[in-house]
């Protein structure tokens, strides 16, 4: 039922709640995440914005163990629907990174469990972002404990 | 507990990618060498690049055969195993 891919190309938001709601008249609510690049400070150089992120993976694992997250969810909502679309490669400010978009009968399964699959996808999933500086340079980003934090709370 | 005897496959990505030097290796242990833990104190003193890369064990992660695994994962011969920094995907 779930739709999982990893892939270097973007994605399109509207198309992809639209497949996941075409000829249904079960569902009451879509939860949707986006993440996108954010033209942030590096986080070892303040003074300078990034430039691009790299997000690396190990693709041997990385569907299965967005795979296991999904199947988690199913089982702990009752979802209709299921779509988690991760980029890899070089992304520029503005791009899209991750898509998780869920369908449910009711709100509350939609928008908890779209909120739960972002929060385990940036905690178990085998991803490594790198900022790229102004200068060529790169520095890897660290894990926080704040998405600790957010993927314990489920 | 069987001695890990056949050669494992090493995957190292991100910053461990980097300091080892390869993005994978083909090394056959000691027969000491039979969890993960151990493995990673014996890759350590391999050479400079190596004891680089797990300098701060505490930082490094692991998978065994695609899943993740903890230090007291016991190896079997010809598995892949995997080292890297915690994921900041999403």
């Amino acid at each position: 039922m779930a739709k999982i891919l990893v892939q270097t190309g973007d994605f399109d938001v509207g198309a992809e709640i639209a497949v996941l709601t075409a000829g249904r008249t079960d569902i009451g609510g879509l939860g949707c995440f986006v993440g996108i690049v954010r033209e942030d400070k590096a986080h070892d150089a303040p003074d300078r914005p990034i430039q691009a992120l790299t997000l690396e993976h190990y693709p041997a694992m990385t569907a299965r163990a967005i795979g296991r997250i999904v199947e988690e969810a199913e089982r702990r909502w009752s979802l209709l629907g299921c779509t988690v679309i991760h980029r890899v490669g070089r992304m520029l400010p503005g791009e899209n990174i991750v898509l998780v978009a869920t369908a449910a009968p009711h709100r509350q399964a939609a928008l908890d469990s779209t909120a739960f699959l972002i929060d385990w996808l940036k905690t178990k999933a085998p991803f490594w972002k790198r900022e790229e500086l102004p200068d060529g340079a790169g520095a890897w980003v660290e894990a926080r404990a704040e998405d600790d934090a957010a993927a314990a709370r489920w | 507990m069987a001695a890990v005897t056949k050669p494992l496959t090493v995957l190292y990505f991100a910053w461990l990618r980097e300091r080892v030097g390869v993005s994978e290796e083909t090394l056959t242990p000691p027969p000491e060498v039979r969890t993960v833990a151990e493995l990673a104190v014996w890759l350590a003193g391999l050479d400079e690049r190596h004891a680089a890369a797990f300098k701060d064990r505490k930082t490094v992660r692991c998978a065994v055969n695609q899943e993740f695994a903890d230090p007291s994962t016991v190896l079997s011969p010809g598995d892949e195993v995997a080292f890297f920094p915690p994921v900041t995907g999403g």
